[in-house]
């Protein structure tokens, strides 16, 4: 058919714009040289054999684990939210739900930069902490800070899917759990939370995978202490000029998330089923 | 002996009565149908009864106890759901055997029922069957098997059938029936569908805007029709506006006929059913009423045929078939006209 | 019990939305604040606000945020709505590779997209500046309003289009009069989505620009590294109005097409 051609101009794109950069991120990946004048590359695998070193596995280490407790922290926050949410009249779940959304419109640089001013050697909590005849604490610059803005920020993400799952669990489903005598506590558990996995899933995905690859909340909220994998990332391309190094970690980093979203894919395939 | 019993039963919604001061008497180890239009109220009596909705007002007794506060988890009642509501993320076993485990019964003990359960509804080897795997009819007997796995003393089924095609319900319908002999508990099965519901019932109530209008057999329902609406709601009916003369003689059409009612009031105004089957056509010069065939449709086993006669159109079941254009006569027995008060304030 | 149970959750939502609202609330008090204290309160003005409007690199940024969000808003729903078309139709194994594809940049971290339009610009030898960024945001765009319409076109009768070429429409015909109506709301979204994505973004632009142009991400990035500034204050209380007077305009706009439709009905 004729009106298959339409996607033409998008397949140009695909190919010019998504396709080659990944490759030229993996040619540099597994080359070194200049790449400043694109000059003396070699294949090699010395980029990688730098990454799987104690100090960059640390900042690894660190980045999946901030950014593992980040969306930990967001889940627990997030599913009672979204289930207290779906479970209110229509009108109510509507101004909610906009309520969700509208700090997520903010731009998202002004959103962590409010933590800044909050959190301040002079900042507000500070200053609350100082009227009630506490010592100041050091708040900014710590991981604490980091989490914290991460959690601020990625709320929202995990919110929304979830009570988007849980507003489509027919409401028979819970009907029928009370009906064969679980109470509410057991029908939450053997029917609404297995039903609602696949929500639960998307909303871990939306949180860990800017929360692992971030480098302007740790660069603002962190200082320059808390580099994480995004923040090596931005030095290599931005600053030091080792694009070989950089693109190997970005590699890295793709992979790393595409394997972890694979497994947690099949879980959820595994315990919801394949209904979609 | 009385399973369920609701008193003065009032439902509203935002104000607006679904139910209005109903009472009913439901019998012990009998299949009851509620019956009506969408909106009337039935499937409303069938939640509240499960405990998915609290009445405004009323009580709702179960063998004489009050279970009004009730939790419907805490009611030996169960449920069949209208679309099953079948566990998507659990199997067909686990499905089943989801009540069980809830009451934490021994593992030994769920194998033994579950398997017993499926051999009921014939489905024996589906225990590890995906519910999406499933037809219709099978997800029905699941449904089926979910719920009487838990012994329950009363079975709620709401439109349970409507989701199946024709052929498959006509099965089911059977088969229910048999179930409910097997298992002498009480079935209440709400449906809109009058040939489904005298098929299978010991009771039918039929029902309409929150009113019950008659309780009774699926044979005095059929025969017997309290008013115009039940009438209407029970088979294809010729539906005349009428006058009592005296007892045994009413008057329609212009003209008196012998009839088998009695205890109305002379000259009363009053409609009169008489079903098609009853309708014999006979010779013009033979019938109390003459006519022409409009129109005449094969139905399989008979004919059905429109006679028109001073302007009412007559429906006529007969196995012979008379053309179009015909001139016949109408003949009713006296003992197939059937003579019903008016409901008051009611159209025509 | 039951009023104990509708309390905490009560408070518990109270909560968590002051954990959302909290932050910029305190932002936009203290952008009127008279001195750069971010705790105390001396006093009111409206200086920052007048700093921020004889600001040249704030109005600049907002100047190329709102051409670039726009260029990519039309460029990216176009390029994105007949891809997605052309999708729909598509069949078996090719389908899922390109649905697949499609995937990919909403998927991967902004960061190794950004690097990797950084790598292709400069191995084409591009000057970073104006261009790049804008073909970095038609690129991160396209999928978004690809999944968006896609949706729609699903939900279309599939013999709508065939029925149209049956009646002798050509397939630019059937496209213009039949399918594109049909998917309005989904292009619709799409390109709203598109306009926002790209007025938020920052990593990518961050990477992909030069010569000195800059959007309000990059901006407020290289203000807020500087140390706190209530200009950025300011900012954001100009850009939370802003945003608001959108939704209440958006929602008073769907409130009466609903009533017009419920009257219809």
């Amino acid at each position: 058919m004729k009106i298959k051609k339409s996607m033409y101009p998008y397949l140009i794109w695909l190919l010019i714009f998504i396709t080659i950069p990944l490759l030229l991120v993996g040619y540099f990946a597994f080359t070194t040289g200049d790449s400043i004048n694109f000059s003396e590359f070699q294949f090699n695998i010395d980029n990688f054999k730098r990454f799987f070193t104690p100090v960059y596995m640390k900042v690894l280490y660190k980045s999946v684990k901030l950014a593992g407790i980040s969306t930990i922290i967001c889940l627990l926050i997030g599913y009672p939210l979204a289930y207290i949410i779906s479970k209110e009249n229509k009108k109510k779940q509507n101004i909610m739900v906009l309520l969700l959304l509208v700090p997520m419109w903010m731009n998202f640089l002004l959103r962590t930069y409010a933590w800044l001013s909050l959190l301040g050697k002079n900042g507000i909590l500070n200053m609350f902490l100082m009227k009630l005849g506490f010592r100041q604490i050091k708040f900014l610059y710590t991981e604490g800070a980091v989490l914290m803005g991460m959690v601020y920020n990625f709320l929202p993400f995990m919110v929304l899917p979830i009570y988007t799952v849980l507003i489509k669990i027919d409401k028979s489903l819970i009907e029928a759990a009370r009906d064969l005598g679980a109470n509410r506590i057991e029908t939450f558990i053997k029917v609404t939370l297995p039903l609602s996995i696949s929500g639960i899933v998307s909303g871990i995905t939306m949180v860990f995978i800017p929360a692992v690859s971030t480098f302007v909340i740790s660069s603002l909220l962190g200082g320059n202490k808390y580099n994480l994998i995004g923040n090596i990332i931005e030095q290599q391309f931005r600053y030091t000029g080792d694009w070989h190094f950089g693109s190997s970690m970005s590699i890295i980093l793709m992979v790393f998330i595409l394997l972890t979203m694979g497994v947690i894919n099949r879980f959820d395939r595994k315990k919801s089923g394949d209904e979609q | 002996m009385k399973s369920i019993e609701l008193k003065n039963i009032t439902k509203e919604y935002d104000g607006n009565p679904i139910i209005k001061n109903l009472n009913l008497n439901i019998k012990e180890n009998e299949f009851w149908t509620l019956l009506g239009p969408s909106g009337c109220g039935k499937t409303t009596i069938l939640r509240l009864i499960g405990g998915f909705e609290e009445p405004t007002s009323g009580e709702i007794l179960f063998q004489g106890k009050n279970i009004t506060e009730v939790p419907s988890y805490n009611r030996q009642i169960n449920t069949v759901f209208q679309k099953y509501a079948l566990f998507p993320h659990l199997d067909v076993y686990e499905n089943i055997a989801f009540g069980l485990r809830i009451k934490r019964v021994d593992e030994s003990i769920i194998e033994n029922k579950v398997t017993h359960m499926l051999k009921l509804v014939n489905l024996e080897g589906f225990e590890t069957r995906r519910i999406d795997s499933l037809s219709g009819g099978q997800q029905q007997r699941i449904a089926m098997a979910r719920a009487l796995v838990n012994e329950p003393k009363v079975l709620l089924l709401d439109e349970s059938l409507s989701a199946l095609d024709s052929k498959l319900r006509k099965e089911m319908q059977i088969e229910l029936k048999n179930m409910q002999k097997k298992l002498g508990i009480t079935f209440i099965f709400v449906t809109h569908d009058q040939e489904e519901a005298l098929t299978m019932s010991d009771k039918i109530v039929v029902m309409d805007k929150g009113e019950i209008h008659q309780v009774g057999t699926p044979v005095d329902i059929y025969n017997e029709p309290k008013n115009i609406k039940v009438a209407r709601f029970i088979g294809e009916s010729n539906i005349l506006c009428g006058e009592m003369k005296q007892d045994m003689l009413v008057n329609f059409s212009n003209r008196d006929f012998q009839c088998v009612d009695k205890g109305f009031e002379d000259n009363e105004s009053v409609d009169v059913v008489i079903r098609p089957e009853d309708v014999d056509i006979v010779q013009p010069e033979e019938g109390f009423l003459t006519g022409k065939i409009t129109s005449v449709r094969f139905k399989g086993v008979h004919y059905e045929m429109i006679i028109k006669s001073d302007g009412f159109d007559w429906i006529a079941h007969s196995t012979v078939m008379r053309p179009v254009g015909n001139e016949v006569g109408i003949k009713v027995d006296p003992e197939n006209i059937h003579v019903m008060r008016k409901i008051g304030g009611d159209e025509n | 019990m039951k009023r104990i149970e509708e309390f905490t959750k009560k408070i518990y939502t109270f909560l968590v939305f002051i954990f959302l609202y909290a932050p910029i609330i305190f932002l936009m008090i203290f952008s009127f604040n008279d001195s750069k204290s971010r705790s105390k309160w001396t006093g009111f003005t409206f200086n920052w606000y007048r700093e921020l409007f004889r600001d040249g690199e704030i109005l600049r940024s907002l100047y190329y945020t709102l051409l670039i969000a726009l260029l990519t808003t039309v460029i990216a729903t176009a390029i994105g709505t007949l891809a997605a078309i052309g999708i729909h139709y598509m069949k078996g194994k090719r389908k899922k590779i390109i649905l697949n594809m499609n995937y990919l940049p909403i998927i991967n971290p902004d960061i190794v997209t950004a690097v990797s339009l950084m790598a292709l610009f400069r191995f084409l030898r591009i000057r970073f500046g104006f261009i790049t960024m804008l073909l970095s945001h038609i690129t991160f765009s396209i999928p978004y309003v690809i999944l968006s319409v896609l949706p729609k076109l699903r939900q279309m009768d599939k013999n709508l289009s065939e029925a149209a070429m049956d009646l002798g429409a050509t397939p630019f015909y059937a496209l213009r009069k039949v399918i594109i109506p049909e998917i309005k709301p989904g292009i619709f979204s799409g390109a709203l989505m598109v306009f926002t994505l790209s007025i938020d973004d920052f990593v990518i632009s961050f990477f992909n620009t030069g010569q000195g142009v800059s959007n309000l991400s990059i901006t407020i990035y290289s203000m807020a590294r500087r140390g706190i500034n209530p200009v950025i204050n300011a900012l954001s209380t100009l850009m939370f109005i802003g945003l608001l007077v959108i939704l209440i305009i958006i929602n008073i706009k769907t409130d009466k097409e609903i009533m017009s439709k419920g009257r219809r009905i």
